[in-house]
């Protein structure tokens, strides 16, 4: 079926049997690899995009869910002020070992910025329950988005 | 005089892995690439009758035992498993063939029509069973002292028995690999830990010359020795795939797949028998470790070794008589995990030790500081410990930092804490390093220093240490120190990324051969300059008796764990870790402490809410929704120091780091919810359930 939706602020129609992960679609048919798949089940958020603002597992959205909507996958929000700030505070922070679970952590952290543009330690670990990290133990990302949301502020 | 290399510097691999340009093997696309899909044994042990196969449609193909050139077994330390199985399979997940085409749609309908006709035989489901049994892989003793001897001297013998329980990596990224043959060459690329080791296995599969093969290795999202061995399998079997099909192939694990099939922790049990004297002082033990090597035997005699190597923690005992044995079940095979044996027997004396103290009333650090090793002392094993021990330095930190002496005295019930003491051999077990004699290159070209070795970066931070090794060396700016690919038609064979060897090891060979470059600078516009590791003449090792220095040095450390147990669900809420470390001398500080924050998470899962079990040889938990690993609701507070400790032969002072903060963080949670609730602990992971039964009993 062909449908009709936002990716990267680039309006799209696609022929795609709906039942089609969106996961698929980006890494598939638009060679968006930032999108990673751990799992294909809902729970290690390394799949997360940004659904009308919001972040959400990729691999659980079929392509009937995505019609009229805008998806922001991180090779757009790469180019933002707010990426390059989230980047330098995970880097000095140390936030990112083998960086598996690392793009969609950056896209879930832009979307509870984008929320909240001042978390709260536990706010910050509500927001990042859905991505899984196996290597960080999660502390030292804790303290990156911190970082991004003292040093960025009025970006969110 | 520069700053000091402890101090952190920026990943080297972060910003790419950040924006998400990072090509992992599953982002790679081949030329006309095809897919591979594994078609697994259903059955725990049988013999294949027949297998009937569909008619295939044009293009795809059909991958087994026959098609493999060389020989049909995965190369490691016990050659085992076969790439593809023969007459039998012996566990449920066991690769029996490839489907191999250009839609994975078809493929996998073409895998829904192959039937495969079984004849069941009788299968060993637990370790239980298998001791029964007696299907024992491998069996090792040691003794030190006169052991009988102090049994029979004894005033008081305690007996005790410790399980531990099956543990998967969830490396993020799940297991990959593709190859490609073209130019009379087979290129393999994927997400491994040793390229060389899945070269080896390529050579004996294919029966070709090492010069025909490339592995390289591609990013890697994550490993913790579960893409140690166990890549050199799917390695193998994609280049049969390749080799037959004339076209790439990729082999990508999902989630569900790779737990079933890949290897895991060694589920464990450990009896111990201990002689006290008249002051209740342990003067001998008596050890007998059981480990369930699933299957195949593959790589886990060396891990049964690193497990009874490390019996005796951190804890000077005057004789000890130790048996170590691998037994065959029929469950998956498990395989190399961070920590490699050592956490199963490390776990289970350091709760002895606990354990004995509550029987006599005394409190279980002071307990364990009475029996502790010092300089001098000699190791289990009859060898020495050379360095300064800095425990009692370390034990006095982390209990300030945790308040421990205060806390300990006045606890509550559903309040505990614990600590523990642990140590981890730096480097290979016994000679391990003089077997595979490490070799790296240095290259000088013009400005830049190009670093060549097969030490991979899986996440730990290899790359950004060893090139930091070498710009400090050089007093070159890091972006002037370049690190070639790990492909093993660029570099030399500089030994395998496992055992926490890379900066100690791979690290020392670096910085002798900048000394070298230092020195003959001038000397042209390029040349190379290498090293290959040379045992000092002061260790010794006999691999037959197990006699001598099974560890160059030992890095050490002590955790103080703090927990919270709902009264009404029992679950345990890890408030804090404080951590103290030795490792000699930390070349990046932070990245030290993601080794060491992470390495405590994953123990701590391990202990608490890890639980893998099988049921007749079936795994109960298959996907992460069964499957749980801490998530960031679940994590302590850490606090976490280093305490200076350099080694003369590692670089800047270097050891080990890698897997020490997995060794101790569960044994010092366990101690904790012990304290909670007033109740001995013999077996992880501990789950609510069992808390909440044993809180019963003591009430
Ligand atoms: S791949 Fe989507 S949540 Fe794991
Ligand atoms: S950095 Fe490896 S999973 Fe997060």
């Amino acid at each position: 079926m062909k449908i009709e939706f936002v990716l990267n602020y680039k309006p799209q129609i696609i022929e795609v049997d709906l039942a089609r992960r969106l996961l698929d679609i980006l890494r598939e048919d638009f060679g968006l690899t930032g999108v990673k798949e751990g799992c294909g089940e809902g729970e290690c958020g390394a799949c997360v995009v940004l659904m009308d603002g919001k972040a959400v597992n990729s691999c659980l959205v079929p392509a009937g869910n995505i019609i009229g909507k805008s998806i922001v996958t991180l090779e757009s929000f790469k180019k933002t002020e707010r990426y390059k700030m989230i980047e330098s505070c995970f880097l000095e922070a140390g936030s990112v070992q083998c960086g598996f679970c690392t793009p969609g952590i950056v896209m879930a952290t832009e979307s509870l910025l984008n929320e909240n543009p001042n978390p709260t330690e536990k706010e910050i670990k509500e927001g990042l329950s859905g991505n899984l990290c196996r290597c960080t133990g999660y502390n030292m990302i804790f303290k990156g988005i911190h970082q991004a949301a003292e040093r960025g502020k009025g970006l969110w | 005089m520069r700053e000091s290399i402890s101090k952190p510097i920026q990943r080297v691999d972060g910003s790419a892995k950040i924006s998400g340009e990072a090509k992992y093997i599953g982002d790679m696309h081949f030329e006309n690439m095809l897919f591979a899909k594994t078609l697994r044994s259903s059955r725990v042990k049988a013999k294949i009758k027949s297998i009937i196969k569909p008619e295939l449609p044009e293009g795809y193909f059909i991958v087994d035992k026959d098609d493999v050139p060389g020989f049909n077994r995965m190369r490691t330390v016990v050659s085992d498993h076969p790439l593809f199985a023969e007459d039998n399979v012996e566990y449920i997940g066991q690769p029996i063939l490839l489907v191999v085409g250009p839609e994975r749609e078809t493929i996998y309908d073409i895998i829904t029509h192959i039937s495969i006709v079984y004849d069941d035989l009788e299968p060993l489901y637990t370790l239980e069973e298998a001791e029964a049994k007696s299907t024992v892989f491998t069996d090792y003793h040691y003794d030190k002292g006169e052991p009988d001897k102090a049994f029979a001297v004894a005033v008081t013998i305690i007996e005790d028995e410790y399980h531990t329980g099956y543990q998967e990596h969830v490396y993020l990224e799940p297991q990959g690999m593709a190859a490609e043959y073209r130019d009379d060459t087979m290129f393999v690329y994927g997400s491994m830990q040793c390229p060389f080791y899945a070269e080896g296995a390529l050579t004996e599969a294919l029966g070709w010359d090492a010069k025909r093969i490339r592995v390289i290795q591609t990013v890697t999202g994550g490993a913790f020795g579960g893409k140690e061995e166990f890549p050199s399998l799917t390695a193998c079997q994609v280049a049969v795939a390749a080799l037959k099909t004339k076209r790439p192939v990729t082999l990508i694990y999902d989630r569900d797949e790779d737990i079933i099939c890949s290897t895991k922790r060694h589920p464990s049990i450990v009896r111990y028998k201990a002689a006290l004297n008249q002051n209740n002082d342990v003067i001998a033990l008596d050890v007998d470790v059981l480990l369930d090597a699933g299957a195949y035997n593959g790589l886990s005699p060396v891990v049964l070794q690193r497990a009874i190597f490390s019996v005796t923690g951190v804890y000077n005992y005057l004789h000890l008589k130790v048996r170590g044995r691998n037994f065959m079940t029929n469950n998956v095979p498990s395989g190399a995990y961070r920590g490699f044996g050592a956490p199963q027997t490390i776990f289970g004396t350091e709760m002895l030790m606990h354990n004995i103290a509550l029987k006599i009333g005394v409190d279980p650090l002071d307990y364990k500081m009475r029996h502790m090793l010092r300089r001098g002392d000699p190791t289990c094993m009859g060898g020495k410990i050379r360095d300064i021990v800095k425990l009692p330095e370390i034990i006095t930190r982390v209990t300030e930092m945790s308040d421990y002496r205060n806390k300990v005295q006045n606890n509550v019930k559903y309040k505990g804490i614990g600590a523990s003491l642990f140590l981890h051999g730096c480097g290979f077990t016994g000679n391990g390093e003089q077997t595979i004699q490490g070799k790296i290159i240095l290259k000088k070209s013009g400005e830049n220093v190009i670093l060549k070795v097969s030490s991979t970066e899986m996440g730990q931070g290899a790359e950004t240490v060893l090139r930091k090794i070498v710009a400090y060396s050089l007093d070159l700016p890091i972006e002037k120190v370049l690190c070639e690919a790990a492909d093993t038609g660029l570099v030399p064979d500089s030994g395998p990324t496992v055992a926490s060897r890379t900066t100690m090891i791979v690290g020392g060979l670096l910085r002798q051969a900048c000394l070298e470059l230092k020195d003959r600078w001038d000397e042209a516009e390029e040349f190379e300059v290498s090293r290959s590791y040379k045992h000092p003449d002061f260790l010794n090792w006999d691999n037959d008796t197990f006699q001598g220095d099974a560890y160059p040095v030992y890095s050490w450390g002590a955790n103080v764990a703090e927990v919270e147990i709902d009264p009404v669900t029992y679950e345990i809420n890890v408030k804090k870790i404080s951590a103290v470390y030795d490792v000699g001398m930390p070349i990046d500080e932070t990245t030290l402490r993601g080794q060491m924050q992470g390495g405590i998470v994953q123990g701590v899962g391990w202990a608490t809410i890890e639980v893998m079990t099988t049921d007749k040889g079936k795994l109960i938990q298959k996907n992460l929704t069964d499957y749980k690993v801490p998530t960031s609701m679940d994590i302590p507070k850490i606090d976490c120091e280093f305490v200076s400790n350099p080694y003369e032969f590692g670089p800047f002072g270097a050891k080990c780091a890698g897997e020490l903060p997995f060794v101790g963080a569960p044994p010092a949670v366990v101690a904790a919810v012990s304290n909670a609730l007033n109740v001995p602990i013999y077996s992880i992971p501990i789950t609510p359930e069992d808390l909440m039964e044993m809180d019963s009993h003591e009430n």
